[in-house]
C-alpha cells in the first residue's frame, strides 16, 4: 500500500533526479526507514517512469562485496531496476551534466534465456537459464548528497543506478570459470584496480540467484532477455569530466566509457 | 661501508631467521643511513652465507610490485631477493608454524625460464618468448623485523622478507594465456581473504621479470635458463596462523594449497 510516507520520499527522490540536484538522506528524516519500505519507494518511482513510457530492460545487484556490506553494516546485497534510457553504447561518453557524483564499477552482465522465479533459485539454475554473459561498466550515481547513504537510502534511490554499458563479446557461460574471471580497470591509461569474479558474493551466479529469490518477495520474476548486472568486481572509481575508463576482462573482451563536460 | 660492517649486519639477520626471532630494523640503530646499494650488498652477503652452508638458489623473487605498495613505501621501483631450496614446500604440504616468526601469504605467478635473459632494455614480450612455463604459487613472506616495520633498505637487506614458497604442480606454456587477466583468489579455511588479477603486478607479471632482468644488469648479472622466478603478489599479503588451510586459485593455472601445523 502506498502510504503518505512512501509517496513523499518517492517525490523527494524524483525531484532530486529531475532537477539533477542531490538531496538529504531519507534516513536523516526517518532513521527507522526499513529496507522493505525503501523497496516500495523504489518501485513507486520505477512505476512512475514506466507510466511515462520508459522500459525496464533488466536489474542490477549492488552491495555484493563483503567490504561494501561491512561499510553499510548489512549482510545482504540490494537491487535496482535498469531502464532503457540508462543504456550507453560501448565506447560512448556521458556528459557530467547528466550525472551528479558518478563512480565507475566493472561487472559481469548476464543475459537470460529462461525465466527465473524464486524462491529456491540456485546458482546452477542461474547458469542453466543464462543465454550468455558480457563485460559491463556500471556508472553508479547517488541522488543523496555526498553519497552519505545508509542501506534504505540507496535502495530507495534505485540502488544508486546511473548508466551502464555492455561491451566485449558475448560468451557462453559454460566456456568460462565465472569465479576466476580476471578484470583490470584503468582510468586514463593507469591501472585503478584489478578484480575477479569471486569478488561478487564468491561467484556472480550467486548474486543472480540471490536476486531471483529476493524478487520473489515482491512477486517479481526475472524474464528472458533481461540484462542482469551482477555486482562490482572491484572498488568503484570516481569519475570527472575528461576521464576515460576501460575494463578488460579475461575471455570476454573490454568495455570503455568516457566522461565529458 | 666496510666489509666487516656488511658481515655484521648479515649475521644479525641470518641469526634472526635461524632463531625465529624478530629483531629491530637495521636503520633503527645499527646503520641509520643504510643506502639501497649497501642493503643489496648485505643481501648478497646473506646469499653467499647460505650458499656456503650448502643451500642452492631456486631463483630470484620480486617484491613491492603493486603500484599501491610502491606508493605506500614511497618508492618508484620494486625490490628483489632470492628463494633457496630449503624454502620450498610441496603443493598440499605442511608449513610448520614454529619455523617462522609472523608469516604472511600472498598469491603469485611464477615463471620458469628456458633461456637466459640479460638486461638492460628487456621488455615483457621478450620475457614471454624466453619463458618455458608459468605456474601458480603461494609465497610466504616473514620479515625478520618487529611488526613488519621497515624502510626500503631494511627490507632489501632482509632478502626481501623471503621465507617459504609453495609452487603449483600444473605447469602451463605462456602462449595463449593473458597473464594480466588471470583472476586469483586467496582463501583461508574456505573463506576468500584477498583477490585480484595478474595486472596487479606492475600491469603484467612479465613486466616484473623484465624489470628484474634490467635491475640485475646494473650489477652485471642476468637471469638464467632454469631460474624459477616469483613475480610479486597479485593479492595483498594475509597473516596466517597455526591450523590454517590456505588455498590460492588461479584462472587456467589451477590451485595451490598448504596448511599450517
Amino acid at each position: 500500500m502506498l502510504t503518505t510516507k512512501i509517496a513523499n520520499f518517492a517525490n523527494q527522490l524524483q525531484e532530486a533526479e529531475a532537477l539533477n540536484k542531490a538531496t538529504d538522506p531519507l534516513t536523516s528524516v526517518d532513521p527507522n526507514l526499513t529496507a522493505e519500505e525503501a523497496y516500495l519507494i523504489q518501485l513507486e518511482n520505477i512505476k512512475r517512469k514506466v507510466d511515462q513510457g520508459q522500459k525496464i530492460v533488466g536489474k542490477k545487484i549492488g552491495l555484493t562485496s563483503l567490504a561494501m556490506q561491512k561499510l553499510l553494516g548489512v549482510d545482504e546485497p540490494d537491487y535496482g531496476h535498469l531502464l532503457d534510457y540508462m543504456v550507453v553504447e560501448n565506447g560512448g561518453s556521458i556528459s557530467m551534466k547528466k550525472v551528479l557524483q558518478p563512480r565507475v564499477e566493472a561487472e559481469i552482465a548476464f543475459i537470460l534465456k529462461k525465466e527465473l522465479k524464486g524462491p529456491n533459485v540456485t546458482a546452477l539454475d542461474v547458469i542453466l537459464a543464462t543465454d550468455y554473459i558480457v563485460p559491463a561498466l556500471e556508472i553508479v550515481d547517488s541522488r543523496i548528497k555526498d553519497w552519505k547513504i545508509k542501506l534504505a537510502d540507496t535502495i530507495a534511490d534505485n540502488a544508486s543506478s546511473g548508466y551502464f554499458l555492455l561491451g566485449g563479446k558475448p560468451e557462453k557461460i559454460e566456456n568460462v570459470d565465472l569465479e576466476l574471471i580476471g578484470m583490470s580497470l584503468t582510468k586514463n591509461g593507469e591501472l585503478v584496480n584489478t578484480g575477479v569474479g569471486a569478488a561478487a558474493l564468491g561467484n556472480p551466479a550467486n548474486c543472480v540467484a540471490w536476486l531471483a529469490n529476493r524478487l520473489a518477495d515482491f512477486d517479481i520474476s526475472l524474464r528472458p532477455g533481461e540484462i542482469i548486472l551482477s555486482g562490482a568486481l572491484s572498488r568503484a572509481a570516481d569519475a570527472q569530466a575528461g576521464d576515460v575508463f576501460t575494463a578488460r576482462f579475461a575471455h570476454l573482451g573490454h568495455v570503455t566509457v568516457s566522461f565529458t563536460e | 661501508m666496510a666489509g666487516a660492517d656488511i658481515k655484521k649486519i648479515a649475521d644479525y639477520l641470518v641469526t634472526a631467521e635461524k632463531e625465529k626471532r624478530e629483531v629491530k630494523k637495521v636503520t633503527a640503530s645499527l646503520k641509520p643511513d643504510l643506502s639501497v646499494e649497501e642493503a643489496y650488498a648485505i643481501q648478497q652477503e646473506i646469499v653467499n652465507m647460505k650458499i656456503n652452508e650448502g643451500h642452492r638458489i631456486i631463483g630470484p623473487k620480486m617484491g613491492l610490485t603493486s603500484f599501491a605498495k610502491m606508493k605506500q613505501m614511497k618508492v618508484n621501483e620494486p625490490i628483489y631477493g632470492y628463494v633457496f631450496d630449503y624454502m620450498v614446500i610441496n603443493n598440499g604440504g605442511a608449513l610448520p608454524f614454529h619455523d617462522l616468526i609472523h608469516p604472511k601469504v600472498e598469491a603469485e605467478i611464477a615463471f620458469v625460464l628456458k633461456e637466459d635473459i640479460e638486461g638492460p632494455g628487456v621488455n615483457g614480450a621478450q620475457v614471454l618468448a624466453k619463458t618455458e612455463y608459468v605456474m601458480p604459487a603461494l609465497e610466504i613472506i616473514d620479515s625478520r623485523y618487529e611488526n613488519f616495520d621497515f624502510t626500503l633498505p631494511d627490507v632489501i637487506a632482509d632478502n626481501a622478507s623471503t621465507s617459504r614458497v609453495v609452487f603449483g604442480t600444473s605447469l602451463k606454456k605462456p602462449e595463449g594465456l593473458e597473464l594480466d587477466l588471470v583472476g586469483s583468489t586467496l582463501s583461508i579455511n574456505g573463506g576468500i581473504k584477498e583477490l585480484g588479477a595478474g595486472a596487479a603486478v606492475l600491469g603484467h607479471p612479465a613486466h616484473s621479470v623484465a624489470l628484474l632482468a634490467n635491475m640485475l644488469s646494473r650489477k652485471g648479472q642476468k637471469l638464467r635458463a632454469g631460474d624459477v622466478i616469483l613475480t610479486g603478489g597479485i593479492t595483498s599479503a594475509v597473516l596466517i596462523n597455526k591450523g590454517d588451510y590456505v588455498t590460492g586459485k588461479f584462472d587456467g593455472l589451477g590451485e595451490v594449497s598448504f596448511h599450517v601445523v
